[in-house]
């Protein structure tokens, strides 16, 4: 379909004018979606975050201040003198490994139980989906919230904190589509030729929840994102020993007077890169599945 | 309707229980002894053991999952480990502190969320389209937590027009609700604005046209009604967002509210107000979705429950 067109040597005017106009907007927004990953991937290794030094000296130095030793704070430096330009780094790197882990085990563990619900029906599927609207019941920040109050603060809590409180979306998506993926020709052709359950799930239902789960997950990353920035705030999300986003707001907040710039970056930050995350998802859903695309 | 009453109440306790199982297990695998952390590192042994007795946490989990949810079937889930009164009632007193700040938050959005999105249809790509559709844009993804920070900054700092912290008046409700209301803006300006669009090419709007009446008349008595059933379920489903919200807002605006005192609760193993906040909330959440799929009846006369 698409893939053919692009690889094929047709005009540019064979392609429909919407998937054109999808397809740049897909690459219009995934130019600054890519540069924040560079910038969390690279960045911590071009101005590393030092968590144990600490500046009394350089203290609340507001953003492009020269410091007494030397180099120049362009974001300014917090209570203990630590640069604000390292620790914002470091905490896009944190978004970014949060929100891919994330989405990445949430949606497998939404891949295998939707299929797996939808596919084979029955006691599973009732027992999956009363587990899932039960959980659903419950505003997820919160279900969030107490996970990460038993798991205790690190990087690799909030992960599995936020992939338990985000499978079911995943869940829902793959049922859905599997049940209708199951009801056509070639799934019941692939049976007649004796074709094994797993074969059949993997090789023919699997192939076609790829798509829609593919467009639930860019737009779950940015709720991913903004919900580990929530619980660091609370702080019962990353240790200080790796500041992320929410975690440096908090920490600015006892500093309003004498350091706005504490808050304020990090947070410009992160709507920034939220923004650019929902925007690109919904792009994605354009160009892969236009018939739903929004107005 | 009395059994679809009937079933939808028999699921609602089935959900509450459901919840309370999952905090009575997640209470009792936090690390940390709540005797140890209450009585501190100096107590002797037998003061944590005598604790532990008077709490209960000495019998089998069996007996204390059964005298749970016997107590919580009178609402009685013991005292408070750190407050001095009972959980239920260290909960129910600042209830109203949350639910007005909800209520405001709640009564906003859809004072300003309904026109607006009306505003954003009628006038289909015009400046004033675009605008809403940024402002709503950027309501949805600016962290709520962040943006009550900016406002204590901007208002309470550097202009001090409004207090920052606490309740109190008219003006200490201001920036905790606006901040609360501002998500919600943003969702139902988006949903009102492309509810009214997929209604405009429907025969019934041609056909009130075509009798003569006016704009404000078809949109107010044809087009409306029909894009109230997903802002009803909308505006049902963020108030359970609003209650989560909350949390966070009176955390930022340290509002006296019974999220502040969940979290609280949380960090400091307080069980019994765990508990009670949990159920809170989670009942809370049941009747709103029960209320909203009841007035779908009452919106469009063609659903009837049996």
């Amino acid at each position: 379909m698409t893939a053919a067109s692009m690889s094929a040597p047709v005009s540019m005017s064979s392609v429909p004018a919407a998937v054109g106009r999808a397809r740049r907007r897909l690459l219009w927004w995934s130019a600054p979606l890519v540069a924040f990953a560079l910038v969390a991937v690279v960045g911590p290794m071009v101005v590393p975050y030092d968590p144990v030094t600490v500046r009394l000296g350089d203290r609340l130095a507001p953003p492009g201040t020269l410091l007494p030793d030397g180099p120049r704070a362009w974001l300014g430096t917090d209570q203990v003198g630590k640069d604000l330009v390292a620790q914002v780094l470091q905490g896009a790197r944190i978004s970014l490994i949060v929100g891919v882990a994330t989405v990445l085990a949430a949606g497998a563990v939404g891949l295998v139980a939707g299929v797996a619900a939808g596919y084979r029906g029955g006691t599973l599927d009732a027992v999956l989906m009363r587990l899932a609207d039960l959980q659903l019941a419950f505003p997820s920040i919160l279900l969030a919230i107490l996970i990460a109050a038993v798991l205790g603060r690190s990087v690799a809590n909030v992960i599995i904190t936020l992939s338990v409180t985000r499978w079911v979306t995943f869940a829902r998506i793959a049922r859905a589509s599997s049940l209708v993926t199951k009801e056509r020709e070639f799934v019941t052709a692939a049976l007649a030729t004796g074709a094994g359950t797993l074969r059949l799930v993997r090789r023919h239902i699997v192939p076609f929840t790829v798509t829609p789960l593919v467009v639930v997950a860019t737009v779950e990353l940015g709720l991913v994102i903004l919900a580990e920035a929530s619980l660091s705030f609370l702080g019962l999300g990353t240790t200080p020993a790796h500041p992320s986003w929410g975690l440096i707001i908090a920490n600015g907040r006892d500093y309003l007077t004498t350091g706005w710039w504490i808050s304020t970056i990090p947070g410009l930050a992160l709507s920034v890169v939220v923004v650019t995350v929902g925007q690109f998802g919904d792009a994605v859903r354009d160009y892969l599945d236009p018939h739903t695309g929004s107005r | 309707m009395t059994s679809y009453l009937g079933g939808r109440l028999v699921y609602a306790l089935f959900v509450l229980w459901g919840a309370l199982t999952i905090v009575f297990v997640a209470v009792r695998v936090i690390p940390g002894d709540p005797a140890q952390m209450m009585i501190g590192s100096e107590g002797t042994r037998q003061d944590v053991e005598a604790l532990r007795h008077r709490l209960g946490l000495d019998q089998p989990l069996a007996t204390q999952y059964a005298r749970y949810l016997a107590g919580a079937a009178r609402l009685d889930f013991g005292a408070s480990l750190r407050l001095e009164e009972p959980a239920t009632q260290a909960v129910s007193e600042r209830l109203p502190a949350t639910a007005l700040l909800a209520g405001s938050a709640m009564t906003l959005a859809i004072a300003v969320g309904l026109p607006l999105g009306i505003l954003a249809a009628i006038r289909i790509r015009s400046a004033v389209d675009y605008v809403v559709s940024i402002a709503s844009l950027l309501g949805q993804s600016v962290p709520n937590f962040w943006l009550g920070i900016m406002f204590i900054l901007i208002f309470a700092r550097q202009f001090r027009w409004l207090p920052s912290a606490g309740i109190g008046g008219m003006e200490h409700l201001v920036l905790p609700a606006v901040t609360l209301a501002l998500l919600l803006i943003g969702v139902l300006t988006r949903l009102v604005r492309s509810g009214l669009l997929e209604v405009v090419d429907e025969d019934y709007i041609r056909s009130a046209y075509a009798k003569g009446l006016t704009r404000r008349a078809v949109i107010a008595r044809h087009a409306l009604p029909n894009v109230l059933i997903p802002v009803v379920t909308i505006v049902g489903l963020q108030l359970g967002n609003l209650l989560a919200g909350a949390v966070i807002v009176e955390t930022v605006f340290a509002w006296p509210g019974a999220g502040r005192l969940l979290v609280d609760a949380i960090s400091n193993r307080d069980y019994p107000v765990v508990q009670v906040g949990v159920l809170c909330i989670t009942a809370g959440f049941i009747l709103i979705n029960l209320l909203v799929d009841l007035s779908y009846a009452y919106i469009d006369p063609r659903i009837r429950y049996r």
